[in-house]
């Protein structure tokens, strides 16, 4: 009876993968008490989250791949639908249309994308398993380029980027030939000169986003506006030298000179108050989380389980990349939260429910084997 | 599951791994970029990100000192400090102003003079600055606005200290008054290399004590250094340098000498100096009409600027020092002591008194009509026999008279610590060819000095000047700079820095030649131009009265229905008690006509007051108002 528990409810639980998160979740609520200037509402509030977050994985990781093999497409559509819906009748808030009110609580239909899509266009090659040819990639090329459409209209280009990224790495781990990938690199490279260098821009991407791109490029043109995220960051990152100024000490961060410092900016009380042995902690900490994702995708006993495993572990990676970068200075500032460390319940149930999928992936090789 | 299968999902194994390898060479790659960007921030440039945030974090917040409390002799307060609420505005942070007054005024009372005011302060300040629109706010009208006060951005309520002058109009020429820093104040302090002393103040010193002791009266400023937020706002307090308060000052002035004097002025315009001799020290320094110094302290109505700065009556100007007048006869002394000093023969002779003198084509006047028939050097002062000082001026030449006068700092500053002090005028053959551009009127002809030597001419000295030679001749020679303040006070430790009456110099005049003199202007208070005034004073004073024209009557009799502007200045110089004086002063009231009409009386009075503690009890027509006829005595001896 125990042991039928026992593998029924915790064997599915990847120990590594739960050793790593945990550890990455006590540093940030450690970190979050800094940058929110021991605001205890708010560790209640994200300790609350993890445990809802952390059963939501656990569910999920009890969750057998066939019937998540089931539930993409169904999520897919309705994930869509709800785009569509927020693109009609959604919210506007701070000048974007990103939420939909559905009775007491809105919710935000992007971030079940972020789960919809790679387990869609995994359901998708998975389907065509034995026979994947060029038009499959097109076609998946399709499903994806709709929903990331509508996000980007929203506007919303860090997540639409994130999803966009996510549907690629299913299509890159599917076997999309090197010389399409080198190309597509190619034309990625040559649309951002256009983007920097070209002055209308702004027919491709809305204009505060092509502000962004120029500013990433030099700061100091705007450095009160658009340039004072990127000048603070890195100024607080800087200053944090090796050791960093210690927990609570930072003073970028306590006097309020760093914007969004609980969430999209919250690297850069980690690099002032720990220092560059504090980011190479964390640096080291989120390796071993996507090595772990990327075993599991390689263990994976089904395409379905190696596509969807492997896109949700570089699509964790791109949001580590992309945070961190934009912190520092060196990537552009879109909103992207810093995964499982950054303030905010809806990114940290994604996040988690992504890492149940891996379990789960994980769970049923191990099924398998006994 | 055929074999071909097997080996093609083996072979989709294979390639699924390379994926695999492939995206953790990808991870690694992009996180060895971030390392090395967090290398590159956190080890190499470190200390330069360090200097940022320090910068970012400490601002430098000024305290103002707060400003010396200026008192008189007797500890008299004449100018303080108290704290009260502003309501003030920042324009630049203002997208519409006028609505935001609008609004304001809902709330708490704005007048148009309120209005007005602060478009003054805006046309003379620089935009980002904060401007009060209401000074003196009740706690009410404070309460009222904190309720409000999230509507209205850029708009907050102070604490500031307040100069407040509790005599109004008493000595406002003297005391002066502050008036916000300006542009031009700014430029100023910046090329003396103060301006950093002037942040966070928002006035200084414009005219009187309060500007030339603007150095010691304003203190230093002192600095807390701070944490800011991103939005400037202070976190908390690292270090703090205390302000210097000012130094307080305690002038020479006996304000309650001043305020009598002031109140004999009434309504006419005029000025009185009296200075103590033994030491240089301003004992009154009045000038009529004054104007309430409290007026300009938070920024003056353009309504009441305009009513002072054109009224005829010119109260703005301090008289005292920057109004020059012809000395007329008060000049007489000087030229009788120049005379003797010079040994000239006139001073032993006894010369015959037509009621004219004649040089050249031109006959000049005597006021006193008819003459005297003889006169004497002596005699001659006591009566003002102006035929004689025409006769004196013409043997002496003008030469002689210009070096003798200059001694005295006539046609030069005297020195007083006071700022904007004008020289006068010495005539001279030197001072002409200076003042005039073309030969013609550049030439000094001899018939001019006959006229300087009765006062007149190009003469024009101010009061202070007057006083200041007056105060020499009754310290017989020795000369002090006249000074309104006497002692500096260190508010902190106490330390009393008085201003030393060091002898500016000592005349090397024969002390026989300097009684004789002084017996001739004690004989005007006996039996002369000054006797009806000083009758029954129980000291003995020295004096000698003035009449300055201001119209030439070009040989008519003097006409009294002649408009008041156009009357003569009436002066009178004196100093009592005359062997040993205490007093030394000089008045003049503007068209006042003859000395001994109008300026006597005050001098008078101001003495009795300053030696005895009181007021003579003299009719009250000639304590105050300007008699309409002269008495017949008066007539008879002339000015």
């Amino acid at each position: 009876m125990i042991k039928h528990l026992w593998d029924r409810l915790i064997r599915p639980i990847d120990p590594w993968l739960l050793l790593f998160t945990t550890l990455v979740l006590i540093l940030s609520t450690i970190l979050l008490f800094s940058a929110s200037n021991r605001d205890l509402d708010m560790i209640i509030n994200k300790i609350t989250f993890m445990c809802i977050a952390l059963t939501v994985m656990w569910l999920v990781a009890n969750t057998s791949q066939q019937t998540l093999i089931r539930l993409a497409v169904p999520a897919y559509v309705v994930g869509l639908l709800l785009l569509i819906a927020v693109a009609l009748f959604g919210d506007i808030s701070h000048g974007a249309r990103r939420w939909l009110h559905i009775g007491v609580t809105k919710i935000q239909p992007s971030e079940l994308m972020k789960l919809a899509l790679p387990m869609m266009l995994a359901w998708y090659f998975h389907h065509f398993e034995t026979s994947i040819r060029w038009k499959h990639y097109l076609f998946a090329a399709i499903l994806m380029i709709v929903p990331v459409g509508l996000i980007m209209k929203q506007p919303d280009l860090g997540t639409s980027l994130l999803i966009a990224s996510s549907g690629f790495y299913v299509l890159f781990f599917a076997g999309l030939s090197w010389k399409f990938i080198g190309l597509l690199g190619a034309l990625g490279g040559g649309l951002a000169y256009v983007v920097t260098h070209w002055n209308s821009c702004i027919n491709i991407l809305h204009e505060y986003q092509c502000r962004r791109v120029a500013t990433m490029l030099d700061p100091m043109q705007d450095p009160l506006g658009a340039g004072y995220h990127i000048i603070q960051g890195t100024i607080a990152i800087g200053s944090g030298g090796i050791f960093g100024k210690g927990w609570l000490n930072g003073t970028q961060t306590h006097l309020d000179f760093i914007p969004e410092r609980t969430t999209d900016f919250i690297f850069a009380v980690f690099g002032e108050e720990f220092g560059l042995l504090g980011n190479a902690i964390l640096l080291i900490l989120y390796l071993l989380l996507i090595g772990r994702g990327l075993i599991i995708a390689n263990n994976a006993s089904t395409l379905f389980g190696r596509l969807l495993a492997g896109a949700i572990t570089l699509t964790f990676f791109t949001y580590a990349f992309v945070n961190m970068g934009m912190v520092s200075g060196i990537l552009p500032v879109v909103g992207i939260p810093l995964p499982l460390v950054s303030y905010g319940g809806t990114s940290m149930v994604s996040l988690l429910t992504g890492f149940g999928l891996l379990m789960s992936v994980q769970g049923d090789r191990k099924l398998m084997k006994s | 599951m055929s074999q071909g299968e097997i080996k093609n999902q083996h072979r989709e194994r294979y390639a699924f791994q390379l994926r695999i390898i492939a995206a953790a060479l990808f991870v690694l790659s992009l996180f060895a970029l971030l390392f090395s960007r967090f290398f590159w921030l956190q080890a190499v440039q470190h200390e330069k990100y360090m200097t940022l945030a320090e910068q970012n974090r400490i601002s430098l917040v000024p305290i103002p000192p707060s400003r010396g409390i200026i008192r008189d002799r007797n500890g008299v307060v004449l100018a303080h400090n108290f704290s009260a609420y502003t309501l003030e505005i920042t324009p630049s942070k203002q997208t519409d102003l006028e609505e935001t007054i609008e609004q304001l005024s809902s709330i708490i009372e704005i007048t148009a003079k309120d209005k007005r005011r602060f478009k003054k302060l805006r046309d003379e300040t620089r935009d980002f600055e904060t401007l009060p629109i209401r000074t003196r706010l009740s706690d009410e009208e404070v309460a009222r606005f904190a309720a409000n006060s999230y509507r209205f951005p850029g708009v907050e309520i102070k604490a500031r200290l307040f100069r407040h002058y509790p005599l109004g109009e008493i000595a406002s020429h003297l005391i002066g008054y502050i008036g916000r820093i300006n542009t031009k104040d700014l430029e100023q302090l910046d090329e003396d290399g103060v301006a950093a002393n002037y942040r966070g103040t928002d006035h200084l010193g414009k005219i009187g004590i309060e500007q030339s002791y603007e150095q010691q009266l304003h203190g230093k400023t002192g600095f807390e250094e701070v944490e800011i937020d991103s939005g400037g706002r202070a976190v908390r307090t690292l270090r703090r340098t205390p302000p210097v308060p000012g130094s307080d000052l305690t002038l020479s002035i006996d304000i309650k000498l001043q305020k009598v004097v002031e109140d004999l002025f009434d309504k006419r315009r005029g000025s009185l100096v009296a200075i103590d001799p033994k030491t240089g020290g301003l004992l009154a320094m009045v000038s009529k009409p004054g104007f309430d110094p409290n007026l300009f302290v938070d920024g003056i109505d353009p309504l009441n600027w305009n009513e002072l700065n054109t009224s005829p009556d010119k109260p703005l100007l301090n008289r005292a020092t920057r109004g020059e007048y012809p000395p007329g006869s008060t000049f007489k002394p000087f030229m009788a002591l120049a005379a003797l000093e010079g040994d000239f023969p006139l001073t032993r002779q006894t010369i015959s008194d037509p009621g004219y003198f004649i040089y050249g084509n031109n006959k000049f006047r005597d006021s006193h009509a008819g003459g005297y028939g003889s006169m004497s050097f002596d005699r001659s002062i006591v009566v003002s026999s102006d035929t004689y000082f025409y006769q004196l001026a013409v043997q002496m030449g003008i030469d002689n008279i210009a070096k003798f006068m200059a001694t005295l700092d006539f046609g030069n500053q005297t020195g007083v610590d006071l700022n904007g002090e004008r020289p006068g005028i010495l005539p001279s053959p030197e001072w002409k060819k200076k003042r005039f551009k073309t030969p013609a009127t550049q030439k000094w002809y001899s018939g001019e000095t006959v006229s300087v030597g009765i006062g007149q001419g190009y003469n024009s000295y101010t009061p202070m000047q007057m006083a200041h030679a007056t105060a020499t001749l009754a310290n017989r020679g020795v000369m002090f700079r006249p000074h309104a303040v006497g002692k500096i006070i260190d508010p902190i430790t106490g330390t009393i820095k008085v201003v030393e009456p060091q002898p500016v110099k000592t005349m090397t005049w024969q002390s026989k030649n300097v009684e004789r003199v002084i017996r001739g202007m004690e004989g005007v208070i006996r039996e002369g131009t000054g006797a009806r005034s000083f009758a029954g004073a129980n000291y003995l004073a020295a004096g000698k009265t003035g009449t300055a024209q201001v119209y030439s009557l070009k040989g008519s009799k003097y006409n009294k229905n002649i408009s008041e502007r156009l009357r003569d200045h009436s002066w009178f110089i004196v100093f009592a008690p005359a062997e040993n004086p205490t007093i030394a002063l000089a008045v003049i009231v503007e068209n006042g006509g003859f000395g001994a009409q109008a300026a006597a009386p005050i001098a008078r009075q101001a003495l009795d007051y300053y030696i005895n503690g009181k007021l003579p009890a003299l009719p009250k027509a000639t304590a105050s108002s300007v008699p309409q006829a002269a008495s017949a005595a008066e007539e008879a001896v002339g000015d």
